[in-house]
């Protein structure tokens, strides 16, 4: 069967009043961002409250499903028959047919729901339900009416041709991107981050990422692996511009300076600070990170709290309540789970301590860092002079 | 400066190795097994080639199988002579350090009820020959050691483990790999009683995707790729023209001015092993300078992790390789550091250092000062 276009349904953002057009207008441009990527001219169309994708006469329906799929916003995807409006008789039987071909030898209950969207069509709604439903019954003997909870709802609209549908394909579900501001991922190349990044984009917040390099101690695979790791989130959050930041004169300054089982602690304070600059300056309203309680030394609460103190915009931590393997699990759905698990080290492992403090002291924390006063100004400012953008797509 | 010290890994392709290539893909480019004068053009290449390495080896062209490259030459050396040969008897014997493109067909055959010995080595990494010596049966079919171990440089007594296996076992056949070894070895496998050889072509500054076994015209192997029956039927698909003229070339280059070249490499391995034995806590590991292979040397820098030395290397253009990495993530240890005995924190630092023809003296000494230069630091930051 060859389908002409897809009805895009969207339920969050239908609630949302007088907004409503701006939601509309975002899923659109996702939308058309994510087909842009398959081969060959879609029309994604705005009408009556509807939106609509037409497809080209020559198109790769399982490809522009799955790039449809991708798009926040979108809680089903119904695949459309188009046939020219030639009378009643001729729809009915086209209906008939429509039938045949995708639900062929249909037993089970169905309705049908006629809407029209031209009111001028000669004879009403309810009357072309009840006389298609009539005409299906004749062709499927086994198959029986339901109106209030059948297995298969059909679904005819009449405009200026006849719209006809009875699939629907789950979506990504969530808000559009570009409905809820901006807001910079930790990115570190495990296998949590990824999941938190799009956790967050799918509530319609657009991510930019932050992340920490150390050569070299940690490898040009390693960044590349990180990059591979944005382009797979991108997917679902359109463009991520990421920050590639040299870590390591920070790192080992730190090293040298401070107790050692502190190092990871006062790290990732650093990371957090040098995160939020480049928040501001991209406008961002929050820091998203993969952490998850408990999961490591530096994610007990105690631990949180230090690295949180230096922050002055939200931090947003989605997975911060599951388990590894519910993150895992989450990172399969989303396809990074095989990149995440690449064998290269990240600059939180290379230099990390036996056994690293778990219920760090806040005031022993500041003391710490005080003796880095001599230098980490210099450093920090050479780190987000040398940042590398790498935008990903 | 650029130095590139991964010549284990492969090298640069010869330029001439190159205009061979260029030739046979734009000029003669026809399919060796046609009948008309295109095909005959090409098939001149591949014959060419096989006389080329026959010499060297002294033996006949017809024993000469091109492969795409040692790790199809050993898959079907092993697998292809164990299947022929399973009804005179059921053991294999290897070594301990083999390559992965030899213990795995191993581990295969293993799987298929084949009883195997696997032959312990020294602390230099040399196969043990009284173990190979109790380890000779009746029944023993197949015998397979690499020549030159690919992360130390051992050198294995292959002369002496074929005549042991000639006196004790002579039905077994006798596999080698010598991809390491071939080019900075004469090797006389006729001579030796060494029936399967396996070589690579970009060892040798040939094309990537190419190389070939030696089977002796009495040993029996069972072909593993079937089709259009071409080489006999021993490896069908067809020939990999370029490819195949151009390890022809590289092989007949590496043997011109042998005994200079390789006068040469053990000079720049010597230059090298004298200049890190004047640093802290570097151990050369592996045989004495000498008695190893002329291109490969071994050396531990205690307290550094490989990895981090490599890219600090590479860094400044140096490009060495880190056999083992990332104890974090659970990589294996190198087997073959194992098998000497050195302890998996002396394996994490350890990184392998291989030369080829092209490489300097001022190479050398650039590296050594890079390695000066960067050791205090690295090892001022190793993990406490």
């Amino acid at each position: 069967m060859i389908f002409h276009a897809f009805l895009i349904k969207y339920a969050e953002i239908a609630i949302k009043g007088k907004n409503r057009y701006i939601f509309e207008d975002a899923l659109v441009k996702q939308m058309n961002i994510a087909l842009s990527k398959v081969e060959g001219e879609f029309e994604v169309k705005k009408e009556q409250g509807r939106i609509y994708v037409f497809c080209p006469e020559q198109y790769d329906y399982d490809e522009t499903v799955e790039a449809l799929q991708h798009v926040f916003g979108i809680v089903g995807i119904c695949p459309v028959v188009i046939y020219e409006d030639q009378g009643f008789e001729q729809m009915a039987k086209d209906v008939v047919s429509y039938m045949k071909n995708c639900h062929p030898n249909y037993d089970g209950s169905f309705k049908v729901y006629t809407r029209r969207a031209k009111k001028s069509y000669p004879i009403t709604s309810m009357e072309v339900s009840a006389e298609l439903g009539g005409r299906i019954l004749d062709e499927f003997p086994d198959a029986s009416v339901d109106v209030h909870e059948p297995d298969l709802t059909l679904s005819v609209e009449i405009r200026d041709k006849i719209y006809v549908y009875s699939q629907t394909i789950k979506g990504a579900g969530g808000m559009p991107i570009g409905t809820n501001g901006k807001a910079m991922l930790l990115l570190s190349g495990g296998i949590d981050s990824p999941v938190a990044g799009y956790m967050i984009a799918k509530r319609g917040v657009k991510i930019d990422a932050v992340y920490f390099h150390a050569p070299p101690y940690t490898s040009e695979r390693a960044k590349q692996k990180v990059v591979d790791l944005a382009k797979q989130v991108a997917k679902y959050s359109g463009p991520i511009r990421l920050h590639v930041v040299n870590f390591t004169d920070i790192q080992l300054y730190i090293y040298d300076q401070c107790p050692h089982d502190e190092l990871t602690i006062i790290m990732r304070r650093y990371m957090m600070r040098i995160a939020e600059h480049f928040a501001k300056e991209s406008k961002c309203l929050g820091l998203i990170t993969g952490e998850s309680i408990g999961q490591v030394a530096s994610q007990t609460l105690q631990s949180l709290a230090a690295t949180n103190e230096v922050c002055t915009l939200p931090v947003y931590r989605p997975v911060i309540g599951f388990d590894k393997q519910e993150i895992v699990e989450r990172s399969w759905e989303i396809g990074t789970y095989e990149t995440s698990i690449q064998p290269f080290e990240d600059c939180c492992t290379i230099f990390v301590a036996k056994h690293p403090v778990t219920k760090p002291n806040l005031n022993v924390i500041h003391r710490s860092e005080t003796k880095l006063e001599e230098k980490i100004d210099e450093l920090m400012k050479t780190a987000l002079e040398t940042v590398e953008i790498i935008e990903v797509e | 400066m650029e130095a590139y010290f991964d010549n284990s890994a492969t090298t640069r392709c010869f330029e001439e190795v190159k205009d061979i290539v260029v030739k046979t893909m734009m000029e003669d480019f026809g399919n060796p097994s046609a009948m008309h004068q295109k095909g005959v053009d090409a098939e001149r290449y591949v014959k060419e080639s096989a006389t080329t390495l026959a010499q060297i080896l002294k033996v006949t062209d017809k024993e000469i199988l091109f492969t795409s490259g040692g790790t199809e030459s050993n898959n079907l050396a092993l697998i292809g002579g164990a299947l022929a040969n399973k009804r005179s008897g059921n053991h294999i014997i290897t070594t301990a350090v083999e390559h992965a493109a030899v213990s795995q067909p191993v581990a295969f055959l293993q799987e298929q009820e084949f009883e195997v010995t696997i032959l312990p080595v020294d602390e230099q990494g040399v196969v043990k020959l009284d173990a190979l010596e109790k380890a000779l049966r009746p029944d023993t079919i197949l015998v397979s050691t690499m020549m030159v171990n690919n992360e130390t440089g051992a050198v294995m007594p292959v002369e002496k483990i074929g005549a042991m296996i000639q006196e004790k076992c002579p039905k077994a056949l006798y596999h080698v790999d010598a991809i390491q070894a071939f080019g900075k070895y004469r090797i006389y496998p006729k001579k030796w009683n060494i029936h399967l050889l396996s070589v690579s072509s970009h060892k040798i500054h040939g094309p990537k995707g190419v190389g070939f076994l030696y089977i002796n015209s009495k040993a029996k192997v069972q072909p593993l790729i079937l089709g259009g029956g071409q080489q006999n039927g021993m490896r069908s698909g067809t020939d990999n023209v370029p490819g195949i003229a151009g390890l022809g070339v590289a092989a007949k280059m590496m043997y011109q001015n042998f005994d200079e070249k390789v006068e040469h490499l053990y000079q720049l391995k010597e230059r090298m092993a004298e200049g890190l034995s004047k640093i802290d806590d570097v151990v050369i590991n592996g045989m004495p300078v000498r008695e190893g292979a002329p291109h490969i040397l071994s050396v531990s820098f205690l307290g550094i992790r490989s990895e981090v030395l490599l890219h600090t290397l590479e860094d400044r253009n140096i490009y060495v390789s880190a056999g083992s990495a990332c104890s974090s993530h659970k990589r294996k240890p190198s087997a073959t550091l194992s098998a000497m005995g050195m302890s998996n924190a002396q394996i994490e630092n350890t990184v392998r250092i291989s030369f080829s023809e092209e490489n300097t003296f001022e190479e050398v000494d650039y590296c050594l000062e890079v390695l000066n230069e960067v050791l205090p630091m690295l090892k001022r930051y190793a993990r406490r």
